[in-house]
């Protein structure tokens, strides 16, 4: 398929500036002529719907919990990142820039980082403009701290609960707009296709998660802000109706999917306690500013923690990386706890975690500077295991955390079907192959106040977009075609329930497609995910009827559309044969055993399209070519 | 790690026009490290097993933030642990044989939808009301313009670190949201960027919490006993003095 990344000419600073100058405008007066569908209600889509409405658009916005506040951003903890150089240490928009593309490890677009550093600034503007409470110093200045891939201080934060703060923030502004009534909100509702009219995104099908009702709506473009895909893995930090199943009819429909085995697992999660374990919990990475991580000298060191003198303890990121220690990238955070336990130096019952300890930090600063810093993230912890972090070190492991692939999308962020666009998490389009901390906020504001409002109006105005309702046979076709996949699913009554289907699933994939990829696993999960789904479509078992809220019926389409999206990540992870990022190939390391990149032949986005069921996906590449920074092995040392 | 069975006794209700009724449930094999949602997962899967229809309940992050969880465990909203939503409780606050009821919230203003999943969204039209800073996107000045003191912004996040799960109504003997209120107007009060309007909001916000049907405050404090951020009545307090202002001496016209 022939794409075109509309990236603008020009040199690198001046791109978004010059394009927001040639971008088509809707006038003030024509906007309230055009709906626009925005689907999920996390900062992506919150603060997108909030925007094209204050600029005159009718906006439709649905999300699947009962309330718009309650989106998944809702839990991101640590902070947003933002070049604001507050700190006079020496930050700029440049070196933002260039930190997030060598955090990436050099897998995303030059352009779309750099506008993303650009508008960083006025993000912090416009939420503490509204309100949001973030932490300050004793002059009444902004704080901040220091988060995982930089050397400066960056990173604004509300106390260890700054996505719940920005999401307040842009539901307020949802809200405003309702009331002014120009936005209407359908919660509760689950988006289960997309619809196109003469090749263009003009609706929507969902399902009433209270009725069981299937309903369309129409409009005129369509923007997806509905997250990512880590729950594939079935343990991940990801909400439980946190789901793939959005872009993923979009992919079915004709959008290209990029760059799917990138995937982050976060290196600090509270550890897994057994197999009834149904979701994991992030410690922040905001922690590792203080604390320190460490595993014992000795293999099978079954004493406690406190127990083990200074000398006996490896604190073995700092050893490795003197430069940036604590504060490597998640990836390679990751891969060390990985190796350390797998090496049978892991603590706690299961020998899967590591210890991150406060203990200096409480001797330097006190107990009570360090409650204060983190205080919700301790009680949190100790909610969860029983244990007092205060007292002895917490114990961490890497999970599942956020999904850097997704939709792919042009610089305007609209994917390869005219109309649809795809904004925060769901599109692939900043991080490369690994994220830095802080910065999904930072993504999901920046598309949704910033740039969508711009671009949006450009694919507008300068389309043909004849008035269409839900009674086009498009719309039909949709409706009865999932009708069709809901009465099967119910039918089978099988033997295996939808939970079995997905813990089996998401071991398949943590296996073979987790922290660490080789040809002969990969190959592996494709057979074993292509036999599951199989029997997944004979053998499943769900609970409840159609015509009621029946939340297994709800995972049974997610769970069987992971059951396809998991192909293609480990086809994605098996076809790109370096590491880089947080997608480690055993084949592709450094002496050292760090990710060795290959830029000569995989410094592109891969791109898959749908070919139709049971058919191999179209493959194509998006070159990528840097001509701002020179690409180097990412050191960290 | 202990290994406990479990009688349970859980309401049940087929859509909001049905009556509902307590149903008894036997859940064995559960483990003190899972969390009650885990627990009812696996009374669900067993339920799905026997044919029968699972359990209803309302939940996302299961880590206490997003505030979709509720649940009144053995007559206490959010159940016994203080400062815990319902997600983040652990079966090691549980014995062996244990009896536990699961109700849903119930407030005339929060009517049930199906067995323990409640309609909320009255809390929704009550920030619609008034419960932000009204601005448009772009036209922020910089961050650092406006300074705000440190013990301001520490109190404001103090209030808005509510979760909007509706526990205080649950738990209140009137019903009355003024927990929930009550933190949304002290956030925006403590801060400069929300005094403008301050007076606007509380009415707003009051007059709208009237009509969505909850009760008055009557100082019981049972909202700050079961609020899982332990937000404290004083806000209420402070929502009281913010209306008194608004309504003595009117916006400046």
């Amino acid at each position: 398929m022939a794409f075109e990344t509309k990236v603008p000419s020009g040199p690198l600073t001046e791109k978004w500036g010059k394009h927001k100058f040639d971008m088509k405008l809707v006038s003030p007066g024509n906007k309230r002529n055009f709906t626009v569908l925005v689907v999920g209600t996390g900062l992506a889509g919150a603060s997108a719907a909030a925007s094209l409405s204050e600029l005159g658009y009718h906006v439709k916005s649905f999300c699947i919990q009962d309330s718009p506040r309650r989106a998944h951003s809702i839990a991101a903890q640590g902070g947003i990142n933002a070049a604001k150089n507050y700190h006079n240490d020496g930050d700029s928009m440049w070196r933002l820039f260039y930190d997030t593309l060598k955090g990436g490890d050099y897998r995303s677009r030059e352009a779309n980082v750099y506008r993303l550093a650009q508008v960083s600034a006025n993000i912090i503007d416009q939420c503490a403009a509204q309100g949001v409470p973030f932490s300050r110093e004793y002059g009444g200045h902004l704080a901040n701290r220091s988060f995982g891939g930089a050397q400066v201080s960056r990173t604004f934060y509300c106390r260890g609960q700054t996505g719940q703060q920005l999401l307040l923030g842009a539901y307020g502004s949802l809200m405003r707009q309702v009331n002014a009534g120009d936005i209407s909100i359908f919660p509760r509702r689950e988006m289960l296709d997309l619809v196109t009219v003469d090749d263009k995104a003009r609706g929507i099908v969902v399902r009433n998660l209270i009725t069981g009702q299937i309903e369309s709506y129409a409009g005129d473009a369509v923007l997806l802000a509905t997250g990512g895909y880590g729950n594939a893995y079935y343990l991940s930090t990801n909400a439980m109706n946190s789901n793939a199943t959005a872009i993923w009819r979009c992919y079915k429909r004709g959008a290209l999917f990029a760059n799917p085995c990138f995937a982050q697992i976060h290196p600090t999660c509270i550890p897994i306690s057994g197999n009834h374990q149904s979701k994991l919990t992030l410690m922040s990475e905001g922690l590792r500013n203080d604390g320190r991580i460490w595993v014992p000298e000795n293999k099978d060191d079954k004493r406690l923690p406190n127990d083990i003198p200074e000398g006996e303890r490896d604190y073995y990121l700092e050893k490795k990386y003197p430069s940036f220690g604590n504060l490597v990238p998640r990836d390679v955070a990751s891969r060390n706890s990985k190796a350390v336990c797998d090496a049978g130096r892991g603590v706690g019952e299961t020998g899967l975690a590591v210890y991150l300890d406060f203990a200096g930090t409480i001797e330097h600063i006190g107990v009570e500077t360090v409650r204060e810093k983190y205080g919700n993230l301790f009680d949190m912890y100790e909610r969860i295991t029983g244990e007092n972090a205060y007292e002895s070190p917490m114990r961490i492991y890497p999970a599942v955390h956020y999904t850097m692939g997704g939709l792919w999308v042009d610089y305007n962020l609209m994917s390869t079907i005219p109309g649809l666009h795809v904004l925060g998490e769901a599109n692939f389009s900043d991080h490369g192959a690994n994220r830095l901390g802080a910065s999904a906020l930072m993504q999901g504001l920046a598309d949704g106040y910033f740039i969508i409002p711009s671009t949006i109006g450009d694919y507008i105005a300068g389309t043909e977009l004849p008035e269409i309702t839900t009674e086009h046979p498009a719309f039909k076709d949709a409706e009865a075609e999932i009708h069709g996949k809901v009465e099967k699913l119910l039918s089978i009554k099988g033997e295996r329930t939808v939970k079995e289907f997905h813990q089996e699933i998401g071991r398949i994939l943590w296996d073979y497609v987790g922290m660490s990829r080789e040809e002969v696993g990969l190959e592996r999960a494709i057979r074993e995910i292509r036999e599951l789904r199989e029997e997944f479509w004979e053998n499943v078992k769900v609970g409840g009827d159609q015509d009621m809220l029946n939340k297994n019926l709800e995972f049974a389409g997610r769970v069987a559309d992971y059951m396809e999206l998991g192909e293609l990540m480990a086809l994605d992870a098996l076809n790109r044969r370096e590491s880089c990022g947080a997608h480690f190939r055993e084949e592709s390391q450094t002496p050292e055993g760090e990710a060795l990149r290959n830029d000569e032949d995989y410094s592109y986005v891969s791109t898959w399209g749908h070919m139709g069921e049971g058919k191999a996906p179209s493959y194509s590449q998006e070159f990528l070519s840097f001509e701002n920074v020179d690409l180097t092995q990412r050191s960290y040392k | 790690m202990k290994d406990m069975t479990l009688n349970l006794l859980v309401w049940r209700q087929k859509n909001a026009n049905s009556s509902g009724e307590m149903v008894s449930y036997t859940v064995n094999g559960v483990s003190s490290d899972m969390s009650f949602l885990e627990m009812l997962d696996k009374l669900n899967e067993d339920l799905i097993r026997r044919e029968e229809n699972p359990i209803e309940f309302d939940n996302d992050c299961r880590e206490g933030i997003c505030g979709m969880c509720s649940l009144v465990i053995n007559g206490v909203a959010h159940g016994p642990k203080q400062a815990t939503a319902t997600c983040e409780l652990h079966m090691r606050e549980f014995e062996d044989g244990d009896t536990i009821t699961v109700e849903p919230w119930r407030s005339n203003a929060f009517p049930v939808i199906q067995d323990l999943v409640v309609d909320r969204s009255a809390f929704d039209r009550i920030i619609t009301s008034a419960g932000y800073v009204s601005l448009y996107v772009g036209e922020a000045p910089d961050a650092n313009a406006v300074l705000v003191s440190k013990n301001s912004a520490e109190r404001a996040m103090d209030a808005a670190t509510c979760i909007g799960c509706g526990a205080c109504v649950a738990a209140c003997p009137n019903a009355s949201a003024s927990l929930f209120v009550g933190a949304k107007v002290a956030h925006l009060a403590l801060l400069p960027q929300g005094q403008i309007e301050g007076k606007k909001r509380v009415v707003e916000m009051v007059k709208q919490m009237d009509e969505e049907g909850f009760g008055d405050c009557s100082n019981h404090g049972e909202c700050e006993a079961v609020c899982p951020k332990a937000i404290s009545i004083s806000h209420i307090a402070l929502m009281r003095k913010e209306y008194l202002k608004a309504i003595l001496i009117p916006e400046d016209s």
